[in-house]
């Protein structure tokens, strides 16, 4: 750690594995409750699990994102935050708000917009903590060395905030209000989050390979170009069948199409960049990582993506489990792994030791992806079966769903898989080893040369 | 990467073409905007009514169990039509008394099924909600869905 100030990233990592914890508990809940659906019913309904759920993982990828920006901010820009105490002000904000909302959530008080049900108060904490947050990371960088990873970096953060404002626009028309959704929704994770995610992964290869910046930058630069010329139009795919015009069949159809491309690119990157480089950086966790992140953000995003994105294929599959299916190991592959590349990474250093904890961190890597993909399997075909039965032969919904108990039950069992690995995770970052158990051999050569 | 291909021309090429998309994209958010309230929503008043339906359906956050035009959650049967599969989508009073002879046997407390909460309402309420949920099925969704299985 070069700097003082990137410590604040400390206290923003341990906060967003303390929400994974809760994230994935929720996610098991929601699935137990399929498996056996009495369970808490009562009590605990499942649309207030699930709320926990979608909540808790959005506010820890932001928490995550925050938290990676304030470590990887000073090194790139060459100088110490702005300020420490507004990234503490802002982290307080942010818990603060996060609790909140998962107490009135228990004791039923939330919007009904799915992923944005936060109390109103709570929609301006984040607001007021996003505009914090900006301003501290404008005033570090416009003070400093300016990097292409910086400005993708601040550009997607500052466009993801500025989105926000939707959150706050609920118009009383459903097909309105249903468009504007997916302003903060899909622009989200299509456009601008693709945009802090291709700049900490360049960030993470330009570290962990030593490939020479000026290749890493112009690949990212090609890189958010294919996902905002896709993604933006892209957004299409989700305006077929909720009362909009017929065209964006068409439209949605081809250029989301085309979102395939940045994630292929982001994965062929990581590979090339880790090919070509001469390093051969100790912390093997952070590169499995980084590795994982592009290759399964390329299976659950393009590959799962593209299953269902034709209009053709999605006026039968939407909104089935094949949805579900998708949405896990996309936001898994290219948020949840990422973020926990950057932990990994910058954990050692924020606590001033070497890699600690690597074979067990690598264990929870193939665990938490094998449940994740094996989630992700027994949802696709349960979302076939669904898609056949119900969409093309006409049975009623609840008939259909009795008939796909045993895949709720293996997904129950893939959760539970995903919910070891991310404990294992959280142990092996947190608790410290006497010693490093894995050396690195020497540096290595150049192919071709 | 070819040569050609500079980092400063590599970013020319996304600033200026992002700016071109989000303005094609605005453009296209107007026209869209129009056709909803002119056209794919018009068979119905957005009356005080469903509006009230409208936030009695947030406020209860059934988008966590259920779809509505096939977005939320996957955990209970598709609502963008339901009006149309009970068969009383021209019928405002007999959607009412469906509506709430529905909600009232809920939860079923029948064993192995999934089980939806009971929600107190005021009549106005399961009034608004009816309207609300026969609003939204009378939307030109292009066709979708497929059935009225929805
Ligand atoms: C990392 C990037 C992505 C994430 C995190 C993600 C996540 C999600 C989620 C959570 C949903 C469900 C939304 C809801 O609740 O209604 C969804 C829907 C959808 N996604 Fe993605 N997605 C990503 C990328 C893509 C890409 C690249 C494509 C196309 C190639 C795609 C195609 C779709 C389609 C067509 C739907 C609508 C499904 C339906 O009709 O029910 N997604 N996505
Ligand atoms: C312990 C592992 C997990 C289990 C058992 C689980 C289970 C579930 C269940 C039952 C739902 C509700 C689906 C429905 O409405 O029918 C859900 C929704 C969702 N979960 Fe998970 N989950 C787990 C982990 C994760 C992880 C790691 C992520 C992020 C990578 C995630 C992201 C989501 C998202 C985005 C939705 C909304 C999907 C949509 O609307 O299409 N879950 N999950
Ligand atoms: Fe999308």
């Amino acid at each position: 750690m070069k700097y003082q100030s990137q410590k604040v990233a400390l206290a923003y990592i341990v906060c967003a594995v303390a929400l994974f914890g809760i994230q994935v508990l929720g996610g098991l809940l929601a699935g137990w409750i399929y498996v056996s659906p009495n369970f808490l019913s009562e009590i605990l309904p499942f649309n207030i699990v699930r709320m926990i759920h979608t909540n808790a993982l959005i506010v820890w990828l932001l928490l995550g994102f925050f938290g990676a920006a304030y470590f990887l901010i000073p090194e790139e820009a060459e100088r110490e935050i702005y300020s420490v105490k507004l990234a503490y002000l802002q982290l307080i904000i942010l818990v603060v708000g996060t609790l909140g909302a998962v107490g009135s959530y228990l004791v039923g008080i939330h919007g009904g917009r799915e992923f944005l049900e936060q109390p109103l108060w709570v929609k301006f904490g984040i607001l007021v903590a996003a505009l914090i947050f900006l301003f501290n990371v404008s005033m570090t960088v416009l003070a400093g060395k300016k990097t292409a990873i910086t400005n993708v970096l601040l550009l997607g953060l500052w466009l993801l905030s500025l989105l926000w404002v939707f959150a706050f626009i609920n118009p009383d028309n459903l097909s309105l209000d249903k468009m504007y959704w997916w302003f903060v929704v899909h622009l989200w994770v299509e456009a601008t989050w693709e945009l802090v995610m291709a700049a900490i992964l360049a960030f993470l290869l330009l570290k962990l390979t030593g490939v020479d910046r000026e290749v890493v930058e112009k690949w990212l630069y090609v890189i958010v170009a294919t996902a905002l010329f896709s993604g933006i139009l892209g957004t299409g795919h989700h305006f077929y069948w909720i009362g909009l015009p017929g065209y964006w069949q068409w439209v949605g159809s081809i250029f989301s199409t085309f979102e395939v491309i940045p994630f292929f690119l982001m994965m062929s990157f990581a590979f090339v960049m880790v090919w070509k480089g001469r390093k051969n950086h100790p912390n093997k966790a952070a590169l499995l990582w980084s590795l994982g992140s592009s290759t399964v953000a390329f299976f659950g995003a393009g590959v799962w993506g593209f299953l269902h994105t034709l209009h053709g294929v999605n006026f039968y599959s939407h909104g089935t489990q094949i949805t579900a299916a998708h949405g896990h190991l996309a936001f898994y592959g290219a948020y949840v792994a990422l973020n926990l590349a950057v932990f990994t990474y910058a954990m050692p250093m924020l606590r001033g030791r070497e890699p600690y904890n690597q074979v067990l961190n690598m264990a929870s890597f193939w665990l938490m992806t094998g449940g994740m993909a094996f989630m992700t399997f027994v949802l696709t075909f349960a979302g076939t079966i669904q898609t056949h039965m119900q969409r093309v032969l006409g049975e009623y919904y609840m008939d259909v769903q009795d008939g796909l108990a045993l895949f709720y039950m293996m997904r129950f069992g893939a959760g539970a898989a995903v919910v070891i690995g991310a404990l294992l995770f959280i142990y092996s970052i947190l608790v410290v080893r006497k010693r490093e158990v894995i050396t690195p051999g020497a540096a290595n050569p150049v192919p071709g040369e | 990467m070819a040569e050609f291909l500079t980092k400063s021309r590599a970013r020319n090429v996304f600033y200026g073409g992002s700016i071109f998309f989000v303005v094609i994209f605005i453009a296209m958010t107007v026209q869209s905007h129009r056709y909803v309230v002119e056209t794919s929503t018009a068979g119905m008043a957005l009356s005080e009514e469903v509006i009230l339906g409208k936030h009695v359906w947030e406020r209860h956050s059934c988008i966590n169990c259920h779809s509505l035009h096939g977005e939320g959650a996957y955990f209970a049967p598709e609502l963008g039509n339901v009006m149309t599969r009970w068969g009383v989508q021209d019928e405002s009073e007999l959607a009412y008394e469906v509506l709430d002879g529905w909600m009232n046997a809920q939860p079923s407390g029948i064993e192995g099924r999934r089980q939806m909460p009971f929600f107190e309402l005021t009549e106005e309420e399961m009034r608004g909600l009816a309207e609300f949920l026969r609003w939204a099925d009378q939307t030109d969704t292009q066709g979708w869905p497929p059935n009225d299985a929805g």
